[in-house]
């Protein structure tokens, strides 16, 4: 296992872009952040925006470039045929996934604890100038506030499970533009399909079951209790979403001729 | 013994490669892969089945809401206060063009015959909200900017019917006003017990003009209203109203409102009605429901009057999130654009990957020919599939919300045809976008996250209302979506002017003209790069 990890590692850190895709994971999250910060007034004590919320909202931007790499490690062998290879010099296609899983899983935990931690700097110095102070009824933005702690350590859990649910899919779809696309339509179909809906009984459940406004929950420090689902089982709900996807993804690759 | 053998020579003559041909060897492609074919198709049956769910999920759209919802906020929590509401059982008020308004005052008016003059001194205007569980005695002093006092004239007593005002509000100065949605801004003059305001509103015939002053003797006109088929006589009088007391909560994603009625009170004196009309004859009217109950509506001692009112009179905006027009079946086309956009993606990458473009660019040498026979063939592909279903999503969910009974906003013909046709232009100059970004990129992962998150991803965030992130509709190529818009957006009415209500911040062909530009410059880079760069 540990060969099958370092013969992974090796290929995707010496895969072009690899590097670039992580810098530009972690710059697009902290800009869009600071997009938002600078955007965000809060006046009176009346305002009920969620702070951490916005200096996070780069997380919308990047889990694409998380999913991007993600559905890359596994379809590119497919595009170029090294697949062949691969299962040639590893026979045991659950390790070569397991090992997949680990690098992709890593690779977001870098790019997500990078994003994530320099959103949250970034919000804790600009917000309270915008508004947010305890004087407006908003604790302190600092991480070791416990609120501001679960939506930014939960965020980076985020960036990681979309990773696994992209490698999941991409491994049962072998092809980069249907897997980034597959990816990208169950994370953005239900928020879209939700701005339609307006059941208040179907808007809560489709709340419920969206990878996105459900996991994204996670960030959520102002009226958690108004949440379809807490925190952190919204979290769960991705969760579940990756492991699906990721069975899938192994039942192809046990079953399917390369 | 040798014989020299004659090479084959095709008996076809030699002429330069021909654009239609090339179109045909490009639709060639896009028609016998089954996988893309599958993937146009099923990109228009999201844009049906999406408006499908929009249309069954929204038979309960009328059930009262609570205040705190997160999410795209459902349902209207002030509708009766703002008079009808946009949702379900019921059409709203309609004003003299057949467009829904508010129109709920509280009226201190007599009768006035033919052409004539009312003139008054407004001495203050103060707004109150009720404290909590609604109670009027707990209120709390609040600002309303739109909160409004003065003279108006109207055709009668009824809703929706024709009317011209001029008015001092609470933050937004001196004011015209008529027929709802025509609004003519005077001095900026803010109504104090030190600063009082002269108003005058005259009638001669259909032409109703406003004026102000600060002193009462030297008037300034605001402005000139034509009000057709005014009758001969009519109500002409005092008016307060006040706009709701709304908090709308800004999300990442969806917005909510809570909020409440607030009343408005008005101190009026020196009223004057030339024509020599006996004082002490002026009648209180409550017009439409003003949310509060019983509020007294005037009080007289002597020349001086204090009248209170709640409620608006303009253009009724969305209170909520609900896009109760006839583009609010096709939001379905953004679910739609992401399969489009895998395809367009696909059709030149793929390409690369097979080692075909080798093939393609040695039969037609010209490349920039080849890239626009490929943005040819896939915007009309797309443009027929995007109208077919779009034109499909919003006959069926207008149907099925007619039977619901939800009222839907009018729009003209031609502006159902510009939401179709733009609809299904927008989806085909987003795949030829992805052509061109593919053509950069040469990756196919990387062109389609690219494309999406350029043209998706703007809506989910600009659905908050959050500045910062509403100009992302302003300036990325997801400002193409505008076409859909049918609203327009009155600086004179608070509303939740957000993308999901069917709001845009561009007008609709300034935003097409936004994603225009965008694949403009794409295709451009991308012109250059094929030329340049070894295939």
């Amino acid at each position: 296992m540990i060969l099958t990890l370092h013969a992974e590692w090796t290929k995707f850190r010496t895969a072009a872009g690899t590097f670039w895709l992580l810098l530009a994971a972690i710059g697009m999250t902290i800009g869009l952040g600071a997009v938002a910060d600078a955007g965000a007034v809060c006046s009176s004590s009346a305002c009920s925006q969620d702070p951490a919320k916005i200096s996070l909202a780069g997380v919308y931007v990047g889990q694409v470039l998380v999913a991007v790499c993600a559905v890359t490690i596994m379809s590119a062998e497919y595009g170029t045929g090294m697949i062949r290879t691969t299962l040639t010099a590893m026979p045991n296609r659950v390790e070569v996934l397991t090992a997949k899983a680990v690098v992709a899983a890593g690779w977001a935990l870098v790019a997500g604890v990078g994003g994530v931690v320099g959103s949250a700097v970034l919000g804790q110095l600009v917000l309270p100038g915008k508004g947010f102070t305890p004087a407006n009824g908003f604790p302190s933005l600092a991480l070791s506030n416990a609120g501001m702690l679960r939506a930014a350590s939960g965020s980076v859990l985020y960036l990681v499970l979309i990773a696994l649910l992209s490698l999941g899919i991409s491994t049962a779809v072998r092809d980069s533009a249907a897997g980034i696309g597959l990816v990208l339509g169950l994370l953005f179909a239900f928020p879209i399909a939700l701005v339609m809906v307006s059941n208040p009984h179907w808007h809560r459940h489709l709340e419920q079951v969206a990878p996105m406004n459900a996991g994204l929950g996670i960030q959520t420090t102002v009226g958690v209790h108004s949440l379809p689902l807490s925190p952190w089982a919204g979290l769960g709900v991705v969760g579940l979403w990756a492991a699906g996807a990721l069975v899938l993804g192994t039942l192809v690759l046990q079953l399917r001729d390369a | 013994m040798s014989s020299t053998m004659t090479p084959y020579r095709s008996g076809a003559t030699v002429t330069r490669d021909n654009f239609l041909q090339l179109v045909l060897a490009e639709f060639t492609k896009l028609r016998t892969v089954r996988g893309w074919v599958a993937g146009l198709v099923v990109g228009a049956l999201l844009i049906v089945g999406i408006g499908y769910l929009s249309a069954a999920g929204s038979t309960g759209s009328c059930s009262p809401a609570g205040g705190a919802s997160s999410g795209a906020s459902t349902g209207p929590a002030s509708g009766a206060a703002s008079g009808g509401g946009g949702c379900g059982s019921g059409t709203p008020t309609l004003g003299p063009d057949g467009e829904p308004v508010s129109d709920s005052f509280s009226f201190v008016h007599e009768q006035l015959d033919g052409d004539g003059s009312i003139t008054v001194r407004v001495t203050s205007l103060i707004e109150r909200a009720p404290g909590g569980g609604g109670d009027a005695s707990s209120s709390q002093p609040v600002v309303i900017p739109w909160a409004k006092a003065g003279l108006i004239v109207k055709a009668n007593t009824t809703q929706g019917s024709p009317y011209a005002a001029v008015m001092a509000t609470a933050t937004h100065g001196v004011r015209m006003q008529y027929n709802f949605t025509k609004d003519i801004a005077g001095s900026a003059t803010t109504v104090s017990k030190t600063s009082p305001q002269w108003l005058r509103l005259s009638r001669s015939g259909d032409t109703l003009t406003g004026y102000e002053s600060a002193d009462g003797q030297n008037w300034t006109k605001i402005g000139v209203a034509k009000l057709s088929g005014l009758p001969a006589s009519v109500p002409v009088g005092l008016f307060v109203t006040s706009p709701d007391n709304d908090v709308t909560t800004e999300e990442i994603v969806g917005t909510s409102t809570q909020g409440g009625p607030a009343l408005a009170t008005a101190t009026f004196d020196d009223v004057s009605l030339p024509g020599g009309q006996p004082p002490g004859s002026w009648q209180g009217a409550q017009v439409g429901d003003n949310g509060l109950g019983n509020v007294p509506p005037f009080t007289q001692s002597g020349g001086t009057f204090t009248v209170s009112g709640s409620g608006d009179i303009g253009p009724l905006a969305s209170s909520g999130g609900d896009n109760n027009t006839v583009s609010g079946g096709l939001a379905g086309a953004f679910v739609g654009l992401m399969a489009m956009v895998v395809i367009g993606a696909l059709f030149i990458t793929s390409e690369y990957r097979r080692g075909l473009i080798r093939t393609t660019f040695t039969a037609s040498p010209r490349r920039g020919r080849v890239l626009a026979a490929k943005a040819v063939v896939l915007a009309c592909v797309v443009f027929v599939l995007g109208l077919a279903a779009s034109a499909f999503s919003m006959w069926f969910v207008d149907r099925q919300r007619r039977n619901n009974g939800t009222y839907i906003s009018p729009a003209s013909a031609l502006t159902e045809m510009r939401v179709l046709v733009g609809t299904a232009a927008v989806l085909a100059i987003a795949a030829v976008l992805a052509v061109a970004i593919g053509t950069i990129v040469r990756r196919s992962a990387t062109a389609v996250a690219a494309v999406i998150a350029l043209t998706v991803l703007p809506y989910i965030l600009g659905v908050s209302s959050i500045g910062a992130l509403q100009w992302m509709l302003r300036v990325t190529p997801a400002a193409g979506f505008a076409v859909q818009q049918t609203l327009h957006q009155y600086p004179q009415v608070n509303g939740v002017y957000i993308a999901s209500a069917g709001y845009y911040p561009l007008s609709p062909w300034e935003g097409f003209g936004v994603l225009i530009a965008w694949t403009a410059l794409a295709l451009g880079v991308a012109f250059v790069l094929l030329r340049k760069r070894d295939a």
